[in-house]
């Protein structure tokens, strides 16, 4: 094996996992601090106002030992550290599970919805980034711009609101909300029920997503075809054809690379509120409830699960360029 | 050696170049950045328009392939091969007839390897034969066609520009400083290519910022000064500033080392605020006030000259 080619390559994932591994501890700190500065009573939260008024002392001091309230934060902070360290998430106070469980459901459930989003706002806004970057100033190029900005500074929730409202009251084609039928056996719900409640999340999140690719997709096509060796392959005479396909494609490839990986980012954040508006039962939905109720484990759970997903989209990204761009590829064999 | 006794392979008259500007808003100007250029290449000549560097010069060798931006206009006739050019025949001849080589090796696809540049993505047996002839004849190894851009040296990367260049059959090559950042000696052999290339009854249009290097090689030179050709004139001229006719001309030759070196106050006029008249008026030591009416080209001397005081 030529190991020398590969060596650089390896030295980067060597450096990347040593920085995830930073980033993680930082983003923990960071979530746990807020979680436990936050005005939030957990047991206030978890039993509510009456059921505060109603509660023995003992039993309130049982619940307050539950959730660990009269425990030094940074000794919470330990125990649960150490607990994942070896691979205990904890349980969470809100679902009374442990947190891996509940992370995984409900990050499969998420993760149907991001994908489908994922997918669609990289191919859509790839292929309008690219024809409105062809046609600049054209009518075309005027039309997707204009949508594109339209689009994107629209507040997601509201976009929501608003596609429930023609689809699900006006048309009542589709559901209001939920990932399945509301009354009916799990083991009854189909796939195509399932398909039904992810089409306006999924939806939702790639209109938004698509704005936003186009966007920079459009930026880059502009450059590309103001580059000298887009203007020299004209003057060799080469079909306009010849030149997209054989040269601007070919160079909006990296960027298109980068967007689509750094763009997963930006999905996770539009999942949370989507899942809000929809109810979705996903990862970003729980992470409210979490928040919200002073769910220290599980919101700590997931703020570390998805700072890995986003950083591991990034690498990706990098090492797919390292790959497709031959600069990096084969700048080690020649230095 | 005049242009006179040969035919013409291209013949530019009256070629004006504006480029339309939104400044401040949606106020349009037109920026005139050629204006009523002359200039020819006859069979076998080797022709240097010569100018300082970003005065538009590149912009000469876009109009005559027809590749100028979309807010770019350009008026004038062009000629090739007594032929004159629409832009649809210019379409046609380009790349074939008329061939580009431009300065450097950022006019390559840089994620495409060189040998399938070189083809234009074709791969036919001929075409790769005559690319290999050609690798051969410029003395590149064949392995640069598996060679990225970015891993072709300074030379290698000229030499492939030119392949690019004689992959077909060109009557005309115009070469847009073909040989920046190289000294005297390293440019005149990278020349020589031209050279043989002109001497076998084709032409090329040399442009170039480097006055020394258009005296070395060149058959004629055009000077270029704010946007148009104020000279055109016999290399063989420049072997004594009497026998040159513009005052912009003989400021250049005092300019060069061999000459005293003398410097010359002043800057070209950005084509924004250009004076009325000669263009070079302001600078000139003999303005009078009938410069800034019409200056009408004149032949002396088998030169042609843009100055009402060239004798």
């Amino acid at each position: 094996m030529d190991i020398g080619r590969y060596s650089g390559i390896l030295k980067y994932v060597v450096k990347s996992i040593i920085k995830i591994i930073s980033l993680l501890i930082a983003v923990s700190i960071l979530s746990f601090v807020l979680v436990s500065a936050s005005p939030v009573d957990p047991v206030r939260a978890y039993i509510g106002e009456v059921g505060m008024a109603n509660m023995s002392v003992e039993n309130l001091a049982k619940l307050e030992a539950y959730f660990g309230i009269n425990t030094p934060p940074i000794e919470r902070y330990w125990n649960w550290f150490t607990g994942f360290v070896q691979g205990d998430m904890g349980s969470s106070l809100l679902y009374r599970q442990p947190v891996a469980s509940v992370i995984h459901v409900k990050f499969m459930n998420s993760m149907v919805l991001m994908t489908t989003a994922w997918i669609f706002s990289g191919l859509l806004g790839f292929l309008f980034g690219i024809i409105a970057g062809l046609y600049r100033g054209r009518w075309i190029d005027k039309a997707i711009k204009g949508y594109s900005l339209l689009i994107a500074s629209m507040p997601t929730f509201w976009l929501a609101l608003v596609l429930v409202m023609i689809f699900s009251v006006w048309l009542q084609i589709l559901p209001i909300g939920l990932s399945v039928p509301i009354g009916v056996n799990a083991a009854e719900v189909s796939i195509l029920d399932s398909i039904k409640h992810l089409i306006l999340p999924a939806l939702t999140l790639s209109v938004i997503g698509i704005a936003n690719i186009t966007l920079h997709t459009r930026e880059k096509m502009i450059d590309i075809m103001g580059e000298d060796y887009i203007l020299f392959a004209k003057a060799r005479g080469k079909s306009n054809l010849s030149i997209i396909r054989h040269h601007a494609l070919r160079n909006i490839l990296l960027p298109a690379i980068t967007l689509q990986f750094a763009s997963i980012s930006e999905i996770f954040g539009g999942s949370v509120l989507v899942e809000q508006v929809f109810s979705y039962p996903g990862l970003g939905k729980a992470a409210v409830s979490a928040g919200l109720s002073g769910d220290a484990p599980l919101l700590l759970g997931i703020a570390v699960i998805s700072a890995a997903l986003v950083f591991f989209g990034n690498l990706v990204a990098n090492l797919l360029y390292g790959i497709v761009d031959p600069r990096i590829r084969r700048g080690s064999a020649y230095e | 050696m005049t242009c006179m006794n040969h035919k013409h392979i291209l013949q530019i008259k009256n070629l004006s170049v504006t480029f339309t500007q939104y400044e401040q808003g949606l106020r349009k100007t037109d920026l005139r950045v050629i204006r009523n250029l002359n200039v020819s290449v006859g069979e076998g000549e080797l022709v240097a328009v010569v100018g300082s560097s970003g005065s538009g010069k590149s912009l000469l060798a876009h109009a005559i392939l027809g590749i100028l931006p979309q807010n770019c206009d350009a008026e004038g006739n062009i000629w090739f091969q007594e032929e004159l050019l629409s832009p649809e025949r210019i379409k046609e001849l380009r790349g074939k007839k008329i061939v580009l080589v431009p300065q450097s090796v950022n006019y390559l696809d840089p994620l495409e390897k060189v040998g399938k540049q070189v083809r234009k993505e074709q791969n036919e047996k001929s075409l790769r034969r005559k690319q290999e002839e050609l690798f051969d004849f410029y003395k590149l190894p064949q392995k640069t066609a598996d060679l990225y851009p970015f891993e072709l040296s300074g030379g290698m990367a000229r030499r492939v520009l030119l392949t690019t260049a004689m992959m077909e059959s060109p009557r005309l090559i115009i070469a847009d400083e073909p040989t920046p950042g190289l000294h005297l000696e390293a440019a005149k052999k990278a020349m020589s290519h031209f050279r043989e290339f002109a001497d076998k009854g084709n032409g090329v249009l040399l442009i170039t910022h480097d006055i020394e290097l258009a005296l070395e090689v060149a058959d004629r030179i055009a000077v270029f000064y704010a946007g148009t050709t104020v000279e055109e004139a016999p290399v063989a001229d420049f072997q004594s500033v009497d026998t040159l006719r513009h005052p912009y001309t003989k400021a250049l030759w005092r300019a060069l080392p061999q000459h005293g070196f003398h410097p010359f106050p002043g800057n070209q006029p950005y084509a924004k605020d250009m004076p009325n008249g000669c263009p070079f008026g302001p600078r000139c030591p003999q303005l009078t006030s009938e410069c800034e009416g019409n200056i009408q080209e004149q032949t002396i001397r088998f030169g042609r000259v843009r100055c009402i005081h060239a004798k």
